[in-house]
């Protein structure tokens, strides 16, 4: 049985179960916690396209915009994201270089592609497998903030150097590009309704 | 007209199915066996046993806080850093936007999560809750994943080994209580807010399911 077909909504916020009077035109309040009573979240497919182009676009700069500037006696050095990671490689840090890589460039893009797809499910739904969709949204919104890891390390690192004229080390405009885009991703997660994707199941009942 | 509450069920936020509510014993969760999702569950530790890790992590905080979590030496030059001193750092150099985000993401949700908890767990057991508990409690749910200390911890680390090749690096006391706080913020972000909407007493099991959760 689907809350939906028994006349019922689910308070998002206290996830109370709340019958709504017929006669109610706008969305009541929950009458535990007063946030509003909505079948779905309003608007969820357009709000995470929004999201999800505001992301997408930058996450160009993010990538190609330096996001370290290194001053030293030894002169002075942009670092992206990308020769980062090719930095640690090449000094014999695989395994962080793998880390690094992984949460700044696999996991944004994966992320959004991801998005980007279950919402074309649940326009299209076909004969998906909605266990298997169910638990990508599950997976994309556990791992979406580890991508922030590049804005910590630079905010670190440009706290901890500061040594003068020895060695100083600045953001870059592609550090908050970074930030941003793991911000609208997050924003665009929490803007789609995985129970949309359940919806138009053809089934009126339980499948299991 | 307002919406009038079912009290004896419980809904899936994921796939929407509906279930009665049972009373479950302790350490036990509801799941739905249509998708998966936890619904609902006893948590292992009583609120009062929640108050120590809260309290513990507070004291943790502010020693990360006040404390360096590195010292830096190069060429006869010596820095300590702190979080704070950090998004100063880069407040300063014209970075605002960047230093309002780690700001916000490192200090003031993790700050706002552990005393918003330590309140909501003293007022839980009241018969009657101050109004304030609601409205800060749907706060705190709508807030708390912004909270990224876990994610810091690990750029901490990252940036201690780049560190390690340009100069001498000595671990401060800050960077021990990051570590704590890390774990006991994990222990408190596994106590499941939805109990604290629930009544403190435990209600009579209900009967008649509409559907079993496993
Ligand atoms: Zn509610
Ligand atoms: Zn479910």
């Amino acid at each position: 049985m689907r809350a939906r077909a028994a006349g019922l909504r689910v308070c998002p916020a206290c996830q109370q179960v709340c019958r709504i009077p017929a006669e109610a035109a706008t969305p009541p309040g929950c009458p535990r916690c007063g946030a509003r009573l909505h079948d779905r979240k309003p608007d969820s497919l357009t709000r995470t396209w929004a999201y999800l182009i505001a992301a997408l676009i930058l996450y160009i700069p993010a990538n190609l915009l330096p996001i370290m500037r290194t001053e030293s006696l030894l002169g002075v050095s942009d670092d992206t994201i990308l020769s980062g990671v090719v930095y640690f490689w090449i000094s014999g840090s695989a395994g962080l270089a793998t880390l690094i890589f992984t949460v700044s460039i696999v996991v944004p893009l994966a992320k959004m592609a991801t998005l980007a797809y279950l919402t074309c499910r649940v326009r299209w739904p076909g004969q998906a497998d909605r266990h298997q969709l169910g638990r990508l949204y599950k997976l994309v919104e556990l791992v979406g903030r580890w991508s922030m890891l590049d804005v910590f390390v630079v905010a670190l690192m440009v706290g901890m150097v500061q040594f003068q004229s020895l060695a100083s080390i600045k953001a870059g405009a592609g550090a908050i590009a970074f930030g941003a885009v793991v911000v609208l991703s997050m924003l665009a997660a929490n803007s789609f309704d995985p129970r949309l994707l359940w919806d138009n199941d053809g089934s009126p009942d339980d499948d299991r | 007209m307002s919406a009038v509450a079912e009290d004896g069920l419980c809904a899936c936020p994921e796939c929407d199915a509906l279930y009665v509510r049972h009373a479950l014993p302790p350490g036990m969760k509801a799941r739905c066996t249509r998708c998966g999702t936890t619904l609902y569950r006893a948590p292992r530790r009583r609120s009062d046993q929640m108050l120590p890790v809260v309290i513990a992590a507070l004291i943790t905080f502010i020693i990360a806080n006040t404390h360096p979590i590195v010292t830096l030496r190069a060429q006869g030059l010596v820095n300590e850093a702190t979080l704070l001193a950090s998004i100063v750092s880069l407040w300063r150099e014209g970075q605002e936007p960047m230093a309002a985000l780690v700001f916000a993401t490192t200090w003031v949700v993790p700050l706002f999560d552990l005393l918003t908890m330590l309140f909501l767990l003293l007022m839980y057991r009241r018969a009657v809750r101050p109004p304030l508990y609601t409205r800060l409690l749907r706060l705190l749910q709508a807030i708390r994943p912004w909270g990224m200390i876990e994610v810091l911890m690990l750029g901490v680390m990252v940036s201690l080994i780049k560190l390690a090749k340009m100069a001498d690096v000595l671990p401060g006391p800050g960077l021990w209580a990051f570590i704590a706080l890390t774990v006991l913020l994990a222990v408190i972000l596994s106590y499941d807010l939805r109990v604290l909407w629930q009544p403190s007493a435990p209600r009579q099991p209900e009967t008649a399911p509409l559907g079993q959760p496993r």
